[in-house]
């Protein structure tokens, strides 16, 4: 009995921490893979307004990007305060679009060309002048399909 | 002697787990898990005809208008914001068979027009509360009918329910009022 009880004071290992490091190291690597630092610089300011009936954009490869804004602070001494589109890393004007449109859909495998979806993410205090031109030189350029990006919120009463 | 020696050349790993957390919170705070979400729009073809002149019955047609000053003019009426979804859905099912709304679902057309110097902030909101009404009825029917979400029905499903609430927005060319300088 007593021998028993020796024993069993003795041997109360602490839980061991040796594979706390692999654990964490495990999540690290997941976070890691995940984080997707930009790889375009904005060189807009764009806030996008709020909507509740959106759609997810599933396949990133399918989808261009379109940026309308007012130039950033660093940008205001060589370009100005007016609403301006970025176009991959430049700004450009609705002339450029058609050209941007086809580098994109080169890069994009044949036979999904027409599920190419642009994506105009766009400040919400610009003046629809600029867009309604955008939406212009997307349908001369045959690219109907659209999606304004916008944060979620609740459907209004 | 040799044990000393095995003592030194073993490297404490005990502060590992400490690095590793202090990276592992570095990237859970910068990961925004990039979610691209937004509001699906499908622009009508590029033609430099004008548009065939259609003789719409007056009734069916839902104009809404945003001007320069993002005020809202509903059939010839100034609204609010707030209140767009809800009008829009009793004009679109017509529960009451009024005559001055829509024949039936099916007739209901929406007419959006906006000003150069709308506001896209306010231009989305509009667009938005105009797909809301839609969504919702959609949904309303798909309980009447099937007794399920609109979400949870099959395509085909949802096809009937689309062919029967059609979703007609037509988009007017901008008027050049309060064009940004």
């Amino acid at each position: 009995m007593s021998k028993f009880k020796k024993k069993q004071g003795n041997t109360t290992p602490g839980i061991s921490t040796a594979s706390l490091p692999d654990i964490v190291f495990m999540l690290l690597f997941f976070f890691m893979v995940v984080t997707k630092m930009r790889d375009t610089e904005l060189m807009v300011k764009v806030n996008t307004p709020q909507a509740s009936e959106m759609t997810k954009l599933e396949k990133k490869t399918l989808v261009n990007f379109i940026f309308i804004g007012r130039p950033s602070e660093k940008y205001e001494k060589q370009v100005g305060t007016k609403p301006r589109i970025q176009l991959g890393d430049k700004f450009a004007t609705t002339d450029d679009i058609p050209l941007f449109l086809a580098k994109h859909r080169e890069s994009v495998p044949e036979g999904q060309k027409q599920s190419v979806i642009s994506s105009l993410k766009v400040d919400k205090d610009v003046t629809m002048g600029i867009v309604g031109d955008v939406k212009t030189a997307l349908r001369k350029a045959g690219q109907l399909k659209l999606n304004y990006s916008a944060k979620q919120r609740e459907r209004t009463k | 002697m040799a044990k000393k020696n095995r003592m030194a050349n073993e490297i404490n790993a005990g502060s590992m787990a400490d690095i590793a957390f202090l990276l592992l919170i570095f990237f859970l705070v910068t990961t925004t898990i990039a979610e691209d979400k937004g509001v699906l729009v499908k622009l009508p073809p590029f033609s430099n005809e004008p548009p065939p002149e259609l003789k719409l019955n007056t009734r069916n047609v839902y104009s809404v208008l945003v001007n320069a000053q993002n005020q809202l003019l509903v059939r010839g009426e100034l609204m609010d914001i707030g209140k767009l979804k809800s009008n829009a859905k009793i004009f679109i099912s017509n529960p009451q068979k009024l005559e001055n709304m829509s024949v039936s679902p099916k007739d209901a057309i929406i007419s959006l027009k906006n000003d150069r110097g709308t506001k896209y902030g306010t231009y989305l909101e509009v667009y938005n509360e105009l797909k809301a009404a839609y969504n919702e009825l959609w949904e309303e029917a798909a309980m009447a009918k099937f007794g399920k979400g609109f979400e949870e029905l099959s395509s085909e499903k949802q096809k009937e329910i689309k062919e029967e609430i059609p979703l007609i927005l037509s988009e007017a060319e901008p008027t050049k009022f309060g064009e940004e300088k």
